[in-house]
């Protein structure tokens, strides 16, 4: 075990964990934040996604003791208690089914609107490719994020 | 009675929420809900019924008004139900069903589901049943407790029922509006003390009537659904996240070959290991747990076992199913159901056409795996669960372990994708029965090869079919023959049959005999033949492919061939696919029992109204050498299930340098009778109809003769963004009530809505390129092979 630092949502917090536990594991059970889910645990699913430096990153293959910038869950992206666009946006146009992938799909969303704020609809299909829903979920997804660049512009 | 003490946290919490200062203690003082069927007969005092005569958590008695609905002195209620919601918005759609009874507000109600000790059992969600079958129950007690509370306001305000009005919760005395008291007021705070009456809980009911469809004011609106926020914004409490004091982690370790006895367990390999605690093993059942989650998984990795292959092969590999299904000797066999005389039909028919199609195992791989978290203290055994079916859990999980049902609780979470497999759900009895050998709250969570390859499995299908055209082109006959690889077809949770008791050894004398599905329309045939065996594969138990429910069980499967077929019909008889399927439905209409063929004549004409489609024989014409990379076309598909009626039509482009196909747009006409919110609904189509579109495009579960072999998303490839449609278009055909139908019934919207539509995509691909697809799926080398096959 060691002890690691890290800036989550503007707090800082230290855990004492096997380095290379991966981040989800830290976020979900040591600081409370499950907005990240377990999906896959190899990275292909998109359900564990935060954000890191910019970056849509999947939580659940990255090592927590590699991580040393801040990072962004689902709880972070509402600011001053109003929902991001992108969340307001997923209630606008009602698109959870179950919901369990959803956390992955708002934030790859938000990684891919806050690089290229007017995507195209073959920009959101190839950005979002690799965020899975078995819900399928796609269709409605695409809707709500074209809604919110709206008015994120 | 006895009254219940133990709110679950989450409850609370959704309670709070709800009624911003309402303590856990308030509630209790002014819930009826904790109404129970426990015999007092022997029992000296009621308190005395809880600790000595029952256990913890005995049966909410859905004869009792208050074990479903409280009202609060705020004037709000509680609905309980014992209904578990998927995400298709039937918590939101219940909600609205009896506030409008209840004649309240919908935003001043909430509701409570699944939770075995503190709601009704309804048996959870399953079959499309929430709305045309349970939601009549719930109706009815919402409407028992409004002419409750009206008797109330009459005795309050002396005067006649029919001369008070009631609106949103508050009664008035009509000829003095002044005079008026709520719901609240008169009842908030106590028990109804209401016997209902009913053979059983489907059949629930009391004195009042539900109202005529014209005076329902919430159903047909389309308020937001109620769990969405917290799913978007983070809140949401799942079943994945609980949290208990003294809670350890589980993984299981899985037989690494299909059918494989443990030998020997080293665990000197994993002792060490930090946070290590116990490796638990029962027969071939292993599951290592630790402190902390990541902990289990590394043990459970570097866990050594010896494993013995078993001495034949547990079943063919996936390349090879199909001929060994068709080889095999069925288990079992329906007698045929037999119209006319197939026979003769064929043998006098001007053309014979004969297809045969294959559908291969395709599996649930919910987006996350199964999971539960079970707390064993004071000697009962509490589970957290998304089981779908929480209350055939609690059975299974109480026969399991050997502990009294009334020790027993399931409290129902949200969780990842239902569809069925949550239905047949393993983690529960493994949680509970590790939390029995630990001493202490288990959380267990399988892994994703874990749950791709050994979740439950929607069986394969091969289907014969033989039709015959009379020289005008008239369907003279039909002939349908369908295996299914169904055998064993796993229950809810049974205690003898879930997967950790096939492991410890548990093998039940006669399996259940499976079943292989029909086609489901209401089509015109004179002569037709519908025919079904099941077969079984080598291995029977302990196998990665146990068949079970997978949305609309074998509803698929069997249209994918049925509705395809007829296509290959009308493209014999050169006759437009549209007009074909009309013809069939219009040949008689003196058999239409309860409009079933006229209402399936108006969503076909619906759906390819809204399509625009255009009359034609398929396939389209092209130029095999001018057409460009592309090639478009479009394919219908029709179904009647259950009383729902759904058509869909979908337009296709298929990339014949790639085979790649991409459905551009869906279309789809739905008649569920009446309908509760639309925009729910047609969110649950558009989901429902990408499902089935992924199980055409690329599901479907290989495997060697050892062990599956898809165990991941790369090698199990799922639907992804870039395959959804550029648009979907939905008409509800009964998407207002309708006025001429005062009595129209609510059916089931959701698994119909999965049956037609692999077949109108291999319709469309077929009128694009000419090329019929017998087998899903159609993925890209599939597809390029055919075309390639037919020279396209």
């Amino acid at each position: 075990m060691s002890t690691i630092t890290l800036k989550v949502n503007g707090a800082t917090h230290t855990v004492d964990v096997e380095p290379l536990t991966p981040l989800l594991y830290v976020l979900r059970n040591d600081l409370g934040l499950q907005g990240p889910r377990f999906g896959c645990g190899l990275g292909q699913c998109g359900a564990c996604t935060v954000i890191i430096n910019g970056v849509a990153t999947r939580s659940c293959i990255t090592p927590t003791s590699a991580v040393k910038d801040e990072i962004t869950t689902l709880e972070g992206i509402a600011k001053d208690g109003k929902l991001h666009p992108l969340q307001q946006a997923w209630i606008d146009e009602q698109v959870p089914q179950c919901g369990f992938c959803q956390n992955g799909q708002i934030m790859t969303a938000k990684a891919l609107l806050d690089r290229n704020p007017h995507p195209t609809d073959a920009q959101i299909r190839q950005g979002m490719a690799g965020t899975l829903c078995r819900c399928m979920t796609y269709y409605r997804i695409q809707a709500a994020i074209k809604r919110a660049a709206q008015v994120v512009a | 009675m006895t009254t219940f003490t133990k709110i679950p946290a989450y409850i609370e919490d959704v309670l709070e929420k709800q009624h911003g200062t309402t303590s856990r203690r308030d509630f209790l003082k002014t819930s009826g809900l904790l109404v129970v069927s426990v015999s007092a007969s022997a029992i000296a005092g009621p308190l005395a019924a809880a600790s000595q005569a029952a256990g913890p958590y005995p049966d909410p008695d859905f004869r009792q008004l208050d074990s479903w609905i409280v009202i609060h002195e705020d004037n709000t209620a509680t609905f309980f139900v014992g209904k578990t919601d998927c995400g298709q918005g039937t918590g939101t759609a219940f909600r609205q069903m009896m506030s409008d009874e209840l004649d309240i507000a919908y935003d001043k109600t909430t509701c409570i589901m699944g939770s075995t000790d503190i709601t009704v059992d309804q048996g959870g969600s399953g079959g499309s049943d929430a709305i045309q079958t349970d939601g009549w129950p719930m109706r009815r007690v919402a409407a028992e407790a409004r002419r409750v509370l009206l008797d109330m306001g009459s005795a309050r305000f002396g005067v006649p029922i029919d001369q008070l009005a009631v609106s949103a919760a508050v009664i008035t005395v009509k000829a003095d509006p002044s005079r008026r008291v709520t719901y609240g007021q008169l009842i908030g705070g106590k028990r109804f003390n209401v016997a209902l009456t009913g053979n059983n809980i489907d059949a629930t009911t009391g004195v009042a009537k539900v109202k005529p469809v014209q005076e329902l004011k919430i159903v047909g609106q389309s308020p937001r659904r109620y769990d969405i926020p917290a799913k978007v914004d983070g809140s949401q409490k799942w079943a994945v996240d609980v949290k208990l004091p003294g809670m350890v982690h589980a993984r299981n370790v899985k037989p690494p070959f299909a059918g494989a006895k443990l030998i020997s367990i080293d665990e000197s390999s994993v002792r060490r290991m930090p946070g290590f605690i116990k490796v638990v093993s029962k027969g071939n059942y292993v599951a290592v747990v630790c402190e902390r989650e990541e902990q289990a998984i590394n043990a459970s990795r570097q866990l050594k076992a010896s494993w013995e292959k078993p001495a034949t092969a547990p079943f063919p590999s996936s390349e090879d199913l199909f001929t060994y299904m068709r080889g095999s000797t069925p288990t079992s066999s329906s007698n045929p159901n037999v119209v006319g005389n197939p026979d003769a039909a064929l043998a006098g028919a001007a053309r014979v056409i004969e297809a045969e199609y294959e559908v291969p195992f395709q599996g649930h791989t919910a987006i996350g795996p199964a999971h539960a978290t079970a707390d064993p203290s004071n000697g009962q055994m509490t589970i957290y669960s998304n089981d779908m079916k929480s209350y055939g859990m609690r059975t299974g999980v109480a026969a399991f372990l050997g502990m009294p049902r009334d020790h027993v609780r399931v409290v129902w979470m949200e969780g990842p994708q239902g569809y069925g497999r949550t239905a047949a759900d393993d983690a529960g009895c493994e949680a509970a029965y590790l939390a029995r050998e630990i001493g202490r709250p288990v959380r267990v969570q399988w892994m994703r090869d874990e749950e791709t390859a050994w979740d439950t499995k929607a069986p394969a299908f091969t289907v014969k079919l033989r039709g015959g055209l009379d020289a005008e082109g008239n369907l003279v006959a039909f002939d349908y023959n369908a295996r299914a690889a169904d055998y064993n077809h796993l229950g809810y949770n049974e205690s003898d049959t879930v997967l950790i008791a096939q492991l410890m050894g548990s093998r039940r004398a006669r399996p259940a005999a499976g079943s292989a599905a029909t086609p489901s329309e209401m089509y015109v045939i004179p002569n037709r033949r519908i025919a079904t065996q099941v077969v079984s594969l080598p291995l029977v138990w302990e196998t990665p492919l146990r068949v079970g429910n997978l949305r609309d069980p074998n509803g698929p499967q069997s249209t994918f061939a049925s509705e395809s077929f007829i296509d290959e019909l009308a493209a014999a008889a050169k006759v437009d696919p549209l007009a074909f399927r009309l013809k069939l439905l219009t040949a008689s209409t003196t058999d239409d029992t309860g409009f079933k063929r006229a209402r399936s004549i108006a969503v076909v004409k619906a759906a390819a109204e809204a399509y625009g489609w255009d009359v034609r024989p398929s396939p389209k014409t092209f130029s095999a050498g001018g057409a460009g990379n592309i090639l478009t076309g479009r394919g219908l598909s029709y179904t009647f299930r259950s009383q729902t009626v759904v058509a869909q039509i979908a337009e296709v482009e298929v990339n014949r340098q790639t085979g790649h196909v991409w459905v551009k747009r869906l279309v789809c006409a739905h008649d569920c009778g009446l309908v509760i919110n639309p925009e729910a609904l047609r969110r649950t189509i558009e989901g429902g109809m990408l499902h089935s579109l992924s199980r055409a495009l690329h599901e479907e579960v290989q495997f060697d003769t050892e062990k599956v072999t898809s165990v991941n998303w790369r090698s199990s490839p799922t639907l992804t963004h870039a395959d959804a449609p550029a648009t979907v278009d939905i008409v509800l055909v009964n998407g207002d009530p309708n006025p001429n139908r005062p009595d129209l019934p609510h059916y089931g919207a959701g698994e119909a809505i999965c049956k037609p539509l692999i077949a109108a995509v291999a319709n469309a691909v077929y009128d694009a390129t000419g090329v019929r697809l017998r087998r899903i799926p159609f993925r890209d080398g599939r597809v390029l092979a055919a075309l390639k096959a037919a020279g396209v």
